[in-house]
């Protein structure tokens, strides 16, 4: 079977965010930049998936910008077959609404057909956590989201996901839309024989006008600012002065 | 406008606390109707109509069960005609579900709000926490995720008529095998008004016991760092954080916890934070009101002992 694997590319999860002091967004120029965490576990489960024999073939796909390409071939080296790049903003600072992502991906899987496709649970920029069950329903296919498990046999997949109870193990029908948590697994590094290798393997680039899709936000961000800072409190000498502290403030 | 309010329903069981706290934002925005779906949903129902909304609407079918995306998303997208804003509780279920309605309505999906300015505008945190994104949708229909721990519990002393709705999905997509709940005496992690949590400083599954026994010292909920999760020293419903659950109890405990950003952003609206750890510079202690810079193996016991 084919997977087909989304892949963001968003603000490396090690570096601080600073809101721009025009409260126009987060600041992104000259800040590093990687593969969105929870993508990166869902292409080392698509290349796990080859490495058992279940999948023939894995397809990485990204949306945004030409960097993307860098985040591609990151996907490439960790063992995806090839990719496809639709570049969609010129600035690093659009970010394109899950909405419109899933549109694209749907134009993507119509071409592609792949019998599985995996993508993050939520880019750590956005924090929508939006865009599989968005596809899922563009695809009219079952969903299985925040899966920390994954079993897949010839017409259907069990996913074990992570839920507010604790965990849900559902069955769904093949093709399918498969959102990944953190606990999947944990995704392997890119050796340097495969990074070289990965600049070899072929990535195609698109646009939306090739799919004929308007990506044009639907949701106008009016401000970006800081939180609210909390400030410190007191550092205490003991335990016995932390219980008198809490019992002064009624909450013991 | 008018406002559907998808109950938070688990096993025919309301969610109280979470569809109250929805409650308080939907309200905001107009007339409530609140769904409440499932299997058999009566008492859920009946416990919903007491939030006071204009209507409760009562959808009973085996497909709802389990709260699957498919068979849900249908159901709310044909139940939407006529509202203006469909809403519910950021909860895992109707993280599941709400964009899927959305992306069926054509719709971008507002995740995670945490404040209702207007009728169509509204902020959301992004970026784990470091910054608060206001957002305005011109979308017909505004589905809406709510983040629970930035609104009060609206009061549930009202009444309000049950109708019943039509179910006709018949999604046969996928199908619950089974669930895995840890059962507990111990509050809800989201609802619990004391939560105390433990890091990777832990060290192991069975040194957590220590954190349960404060925790029951305190009738508190438990929770964990992502660091402690990924150790298996708790199971992952324990997890405090941007990716976990958002709390914003009257107390927070955190005990081990060095205060990595993604878990600053799922507590730092608790009333009181309370940070045990050895390290004095780990960044927990500049959101703390009471640090204690103490070995967590002797002072927590203390701790138990003085509070019981």
């Amino acid at each position: 079977m084919k997977v087909l694997v989304s892949v963001k590319r968003v603000i490396d999860y090690n570096v601080k965010v600073r809101v721009k002091a025009d409260g126009s967004g987060v600041d992104l120029s000259n800040v590093k930049m990687s593969m969105n965490p929870f993508d990166e576990i869902a292409v080392d489960e698509a290349v796990r998936l080859k490495e058992a024999g279940i999948a023939k073939e894995v397809v990485a796909v990204s949306i945004g910008v030409r960097q993307s390409q860098e985040t591609l071939r990151t996907a490439l080296a960790m063992g995806a077959d090839r990719a496809i790049l639709i570049l969609a903003a010129d600035d690093v600072h659009s970010d394109i609404e899950p909405l419109a992502v899933a549109k694209l991906l749907k134009a993507v899987i119509d071409d592609e057909k792949p019998s599985l496709v995996l993508t993050g649970k939520q880019a750590i920029d956005n924090d929508m956590n939006a865009t599989g069950q968005m596809l899922a329903a563009l695809t009219g296919w079952a969903q299985g989201t925040f899966a920390s498990k994954l079993e897949v046999e010839d017409d259907h997949a069990t996913v074990t996901r992570e839920v507010d109870g604790g965990l849900q193990t559902i069955k769904i029908k093949l093709p399918a839309i498969v959102t990944v948590d953190l606990r999947l697994n944990e995704p392997r590094y890119a050796s340097l024989p495969n990074i070289m290798k990965a600049k070899k393997k072929p990535l195609d680039e698109w646009t939306p006008a090739n799919y004929g899709i308007d990506i044009a936000p639907r949701l106008e961000v009016l401000k970006t600012a800081e939180p609210e800072a909390r400030t410190g409190g007191v550092i205490v000498g003991s335990v016995d002065e932390l219980v008198q502290k809490l019992k002064e403030k009624g909450v013991v | 406008m008018a406002v559907l309010l998808i109950a938070e329903v688990n096993d025919g069981a309301l969610n109280m606390d979470a569809t109250a706290k929805a409650m308080t934002a939907a309200k905001m925005l107009g007339e409530v109707t609140i769904l409440c779906a499932g299997a058999t949903v009566q008492t859920a129902a009946q416990a919903a109509a007491k939030l006071g909304p204009a209507k409760v609407l009562r959808a009973e079918h085996d497909v709802l069960s389990h709260r699957l995306a498919e068979s849900t998303a249908e159901l709310i997208v044909t139940l939407s005609d006529g509202y203006d804003h469909v809403v519910a509780p950021a909860t895992a279920d109707a993280k599941n579900v709400m964009p899927r309605v959305a992306a069926l309505l054509d719709v971008m999906v507002i995740s995670d709000a945490s404040a209702v300015i207007d009728d169509n505008t509204f902020e959301r945190p992004i970026y784990a926490g470091n910054a608060i994104q206001t957002v305005r949708s011109e979308d017909v229909t505004k589905v809406i995720t709510v983040r629970t721990s930035s609104f009060e519990l609206c009061e549930a002393t009202g009444s309000a008529p049950v109708e019943s709705a039509e179910v006709s999905t018949c999604a046969t997509l996928s199908e619950w095998v089974a669930d895995k709940v840890a059962a507990s005496d111990r509050p809800d992690l989201t609802s619990a008004s004391v939560v105390v949590s433990g890091g990777r400083g832990v060290g192991s599954k069975d040194d957590f016991k220590l954190i349960e026994e404060l925790a029951d010292t305190l009738s508190a909920g438990i929770g964990a760092s992502r660091a402690a999760v990924d150790s298996g020293y708790a199971p992952n419903d324990y997890q405090v954080g941007q990716t976990g659950k958002v709390v914003a109890p009257e107390l927070y405990i955190a005990v081990g916890i060095s205060g990595a950003i993604q878990h600053l952003a799922g507590m730092k609206d608790s009333k009181i934070i309370v940070a045990i750890n050895q390290d004095e510079e780990a960044p927990i202690f500049q959101v703390a009101d009471y640090g204690l810079v103490a070995d967590l193996f002797t002072a927590l016991p203390a701790l138990t002992d003085q509070l019981r």
